[in-house]
């Protein structure tokens, strides 16, 4: 296996002296699905935006497929970004929305429609191309920011908190979508939530993050097999990650009672 | 069907309910001059307003359409302007920083304190008054505009970055679509100012001027005290305000029905 993502000592204090991240070192495997897990505040957005490209570290090196990350080809690159919020432009129709990375890079339309196609079947919205992004719910503007990220066939899939805004059934469903397009497609996903169970459900590999300041504290693979089902989420196998998680999760905020609240 | 005909109702009420206060407000100034017996060089009743607009129809026409040629190119010239100016802003602080000032102080110097200079300045009357009357209309423009341009949602904003997107791809694709809502919403306003400031830069050129707009039948009937000829030309300018307005709301309607949340209907 070869690694999708180095973080060597990446460490980011911002100007006025506030210290986001503390030198953190993490290495993913292409195919694993990592989660990084933790408070708000313990860096791990900041963490997912250096990896992209988005913000540059205070210092150490980040290598995306043993490359550093500012030595990328410009449209080479072969990693999609998906927001928390879906980001799409209100004006634009769907079809139009999932088409823009591939427009920003000069792909002439005959190529890039059945992409879109494909793209739009992928996530389940085939049927609303031509829909504007108002009237859609907010999972299904969710899955037209997934289907924009998958357009590019990316190899690597950058997400953050991308289902937080969402109740719990809808994200349920997109959680489990997502984990069958991981494994159809073959992808590297990073992953940023807050929510243990969720960290559970998805991931090959916890990383669990602290917050004043921002570091890695604990590291838990879940060693279940694909396809989780259903039955994963209400089995004792579940609940025993996730206390190991919350234990975890506990220790690093050093206040037991403030947890256990 | 039932959503149609909601809708239906809705634009009639539209209609008719601002239509039945003009009813009531013109029967009241018809029966208040009436009762009291003004006389008409004071203030003339609708019936005599409408007279005359028949009656002087072909002068008052004449004065309407220069009166609109003056607004209709000050108004293109502001929005031209206006967008170049936005653009330009948009481009560097440095600019704006250097620059904006001077748009506020074209903003608060009254144009009846310039307008003689310009007039005096300008050979041709037609481009005096057209250079006043765009004077007055460009600030809403080069304001909303530029706030629009700068109005992109973050999310997009690091969308386009992360994706490598050019300075001209960003512009036309995220800035200018962002930037129209803000934009129509400064033509609202622009589209009223530029009448004002034709009408304005018309008073102050005055007999002196090319003398066939409606602010100088104003005056000539002010002169002559031919007070419904005055009251006709008023309308007129009022009329045209008005249309100018509509005109404005269904072009931005148009651009933006489908997914702007002001233009959008919730029912």
């Amino acid at each position: 296996m070869m690694p999708a993502v180095e973080v060597l000592s990446v460490e980011k204090t911002y100007p006025n002296g506030t210290r986001a991240l503390q030198p953190v070192d993490l290495t993913v495997q292409e195919g694993e699905f990592v989660t990084l897990l933790g408070p708000s505040g313990c860096g791990k957005s900041t963490l997912l935006k250096m990896i992209a490209g988005l913000l540059a570290p205070s210092s150490g090196r980040l290598m995306l497929w043993s490359k550093p990350v500012d030595q990328l080809e410009a449209g080479g690159h072969r990693l999609s970004f998906v927001f928390q919020e879906p980001t799409l432009m209100p004006w634009a129709r769907v079809q139009a929305n999932v088409r823009l990375p591939l427009d920003l890079r000069g792909m002439p339309a005959a190529e890039a429609e059945p992409r879109v196609r494909d793209a739009l079947a992928l996530v389940g919205l085939d049927k609303f191309a031509g829909s504007l992004p108002r009237e859609l719910s907010g999972g299904m503007q969710m899955r037209v920011s997934i289907a924009r990220g998958l357009v590019t066939q990316p190899t690597l899939l950058l997400m953050d908190e991308p289902f937080g805004a969402l109740d719990e059934i809808t994200r349920n469903r997109l959680d489990s979508d997502l984990l069958a397009l991981w494994q159809q497609k073959k992808l590297t996903v990073i992953f940023v939530t807050h929510s243990i169970y969720e960290a559970v459900y998805l991931s090959t590999r916890v990383v669990v993050m602290a917050a004043r300041p921002g570091r890695i504290v604990d590291e838990v693979a879940i060693d279940e097999p694909y396809p989780r089902d259903a039955g994963f989420r209400v089995s004792t196998t579940f609940s025993g990650y996730a206390r190991r998680l919350q234990d975890s999760l506990l220790r690093a905020s050093g206040n037991v009672d403030e947890a256990l609240a | 069907m039932s959503g149609h005909s909601v809708l239906g109702r809705e634009n009639v009420q539209r209609v008719v309910y601002p239509a039945l206060v003009a009813v009531v407000l013109i029967g009241l100034w018809h029966g208040l001059v009436i009762a009291f017996q003004i006389p008409r060089f004071l203030v003339p009743s609708p019936w005599v307003v409408a007279e005359t607009l028949v009656k002087d129809w072909s002068l008052l026409m004449g004065a309407l359409f220069n009166t609109l040629k003056i607004t209709v190119f000050a108004f293109l010239c502001a929005t031209v302007l206006g967008v170049l100016i936005a653009f330009a802003f948009v481009q560097s602080r440095l600019i704006e920083t250097a620059l904006f000032p001077y748009a506020v102080l074209l903003q608060v110097t009254p144009i009846v304190a310039i307008a003689p200079l310009i007039i005096i300045w300008v050979k041709n009357p037609t481009a005096s008054l057209v250079i006043c009357a765009t004077l007055v209309a460009l600030f809403p423009i080069i304001a909303n505009t530029t706030l629009g341009l700068r109005s992109v949602n973050a999310g997009l904003m690091s969308y386009f970055k992360l994706n490598r997107a050019s300075r001209l791809q960003t512009l036309w694709r995220l800035r200018i679509p962002s930037a129209l809502p803000y934009f129509f919403g400064g033509l609202r306003i622009s589209s009223g100012l530029a009448l004002i400031g034709a009408v304005v830069a018309e008073f102050v050129a005055g007999t002196g001027g090319t003398g066939t707009g409606l602010a100088y039948q104003i005056l000539q009937s002010g002169y002559q005290l031919n007070i419904p000829r005055m009251f006709a030309a008023l309308l007129l300018i009022t009329l045209t305000g008005v249309l100018l307005f509509a005109a404005m709301a269904l072009l931005s309607s148009w651009a933006l029905g489908s997914w702007h949340e002001s233009e959008v209907r919730h029912d």
